[in-house]
């Protein structure tokens, strides 16, 4: 009881040789108004006046408070300003302070993404692609872009992956989770088409407003079942892409599943394949086993943490997904951000824990070793 | 063995207020005056490290059967700023596992300048007055 811990002082992890990449990190514009000069007068108009028409209510707040003010760390705010909006303090309290070599930005809102009115949603996609170069990366190198799509337009959005392929500074794709259809349904291919012409990883986040509840079983009462239901959510997606057949019509596409969690993928390799083995005329044209495709073309990040009783059960799951298939995701300024020192339970190998914090995202991404 | 430290006139830390000191072995502690009670805790959350300090003093929302909430303590119960496990400042016990996730909580009291021997460290430097009231938390 007498062991006195440090104070939280900045650092970063010992074991974190091959590089420290954090793929999500969540900015945010002070104001609309800084998207204006990458919209139309047209599309500025639409923004300023009807602001963002998501498909479902409370655009412009949350159907439950999500655990802190705008769902951040109460000491993310910088003076005057909302989380993540200011890039001197994203630098000092996030970048400087665990000595993060490359973040990945993930915009979430308000971005536009999964907007009723299309045409809206592709200008919007564009002007939050150009705001992450000039407002981010243009001052900090260590910053890295998504590529903001309008998803419910599958060619919109492959126009504007293919606007952005070549360009190092975007590196991967990014979706949320909650779309209006399945995302294996060929509405969506256009994505996976472009993404892999561009050599980008397709990336979902969880959340997003598609206008369906979460759950199969109706809306939710409480913010606590969204945060969890959201394995839920995401295994209807991971089935959808591989029993569509999106992996035999783009073998090299590569998802990776931001804030999903992923103790539960196992489970759905394991009832995947049982139904396939007795089902598998009604699909074809899979020509693999489905956990096969899991374990080929899906990586996943680690916040949350899923926190199994007994330290065997963790390494078990990790070990089923691929060690290889595990990136570091911090979610910074987000209220259930995770500190890389204290992320991870020490029972994980630093050998893996090495990985993740660095050579797993250099794999995805393709950047070149430390 | 703890030592005792002078961390503030008490005057400075006005009922609802706080104040980070550093005491001993570099140790961060949050002082709380909750209505003239003063309580000490280590700056430090015992789950991923956050900042108590920084966090948000609410109350207690309690319930003995779906759909009847309580709410009391109101102030007593420190958030932390990053994943909002919730500690009782007068214990440092947390709420949701309170025999095994606690924050160290450290004895604080006032006293008068008057009794207060020489050789007790301040943590700033301000002088003791006799007829003052002063913040003393043993870490």
């Amino acid at each position: 009881m007498n062991v006195v811990r440090p104070i939280a002082a900045p650092g970063r992890p010992a074991v974190a040789t091959l590089g420290l990449f954090d793929c999500d990190i969540h900015p945010r514009p002070l104001s609309l108004e800084e998207y204006r000069p990458w919209l139309s007068a047209e599309m500025w108009h639409r923004l300023s006046t009807y602001g963002i028409r998501p498909r479902h209510g409370f655009a412009k707040g949350y159907p439950f408070p999500k655990a802190a003010p705008l769902a951040s760390r109460r000491d993310a705010w910088p003076p005057g300003k909302v989380p993540a909006s200011d890039l001197d303090f994203l630098r000092a309290q996030h970048l400087d302070f665990h000595g993060i070599d490359i973040g990945v930005l993930n915009p979430l809102q308000p971005s536009g993404q999964g907007d009723q009115n299309d045409a809206f949603s592709a200008a919007m996609a564009y002007a939050v692609n150009e705001w992450q170069l000039e407002r981010w990366l243009r001052d900090e190198p260590r910053l890295r872009a998504s590529v903001v799509v309008p998803y419910e337009d599958g060619e919109a959005s492959a126009r504007e992956i293919r606007r952005r392929a070549g360009d190092r500074r975007f590196v991967q794709v990014l979706l949320m989770s909650r779309t209006a259809e399945p995302l294996g349904r060929k509405r969506y291919w256009p994505i996976y088409e472009a993404a892999c012409e561009a050599g980008l990883p397709v990336a979902f986040h969880a959340f997003g407003y598609s206008g369906w509840a979460m759950t199969n079983g109706g809306w939710p009462s409480f913010y606590i079942e969204e945060v969890s239901e959201h394995a839920t959510s995401c295994q209807s997606q991971v089935i959808s892409l591989i029993v569509e057949g999106v992996f035999e019509r783009f073998p090299s596409l590569r998802i990776l599943m931001i804030e999903c969690g992923f103790a539960w993928i196992p489970s759905v390799g394991w009832r995947l394949d049982k139904h396939w083995r007795k089902l598998k005329d009604e699909v074809p044209h899979l020509r693999r086993a489905p956990s096969e495709y899991l374990r080929q073309n899906f990586w996943v990040s680690t916040q949350p943490m899923d926190e199994p009783e007994r330290p065997e059960h963790l390494l078990d799951v990790m070990e089923w997904i691929g060690w290889d298939r595990i990136l570091y995701a911090s979610d910074y300024p987000h209220w259930d951000f995770d500190d890389p020192r204290t992320a991870f339970p020490a029972f994980i190998p630093p050998e893996r824990r090495r990985d993740i914090f660095g050579a797993n995202a250099r794999a995805l991404y393709g950047m070149p070793a430390a | 063995m703890a030592a005792r430290y002078v961390v503030a006139p008490a005057a400075e830390i006005p009922p609802g207020a706080r104040k980070v000191v550093e005491a001993g072995q570099g140790r961060r502690i949050v002082v709380f005056n909750l209505g003239g009670e003063f309580f000490a805790l280590l700056d430090r959350c015992p789950h991923q490290g956050g900042r108590l300090s920084e966090g948000k003093l609410c109350g207690l929302v309690e319930s003995d059967e779906p759909g009847v909430f309580r709410y009391g303590r109101k102030g007593e119960i420190l958030r932390c700023p990053w994943h909002q496990w919730e500690f009782d400042i007068r214990t440092g016990r947390s709420w949701h596992d309170p025999e095994r996730t606690r924050v160290r909580a450290f004895p604080a009291r006032v006293e008068r300048g008057a009794v207060l021997r020489e050789g007790i460290p301040a943590v700033e430097t301000f002088p003791v007055r006799v007829e003052d009231d002063y913040v003393v938390v043993e870490a």
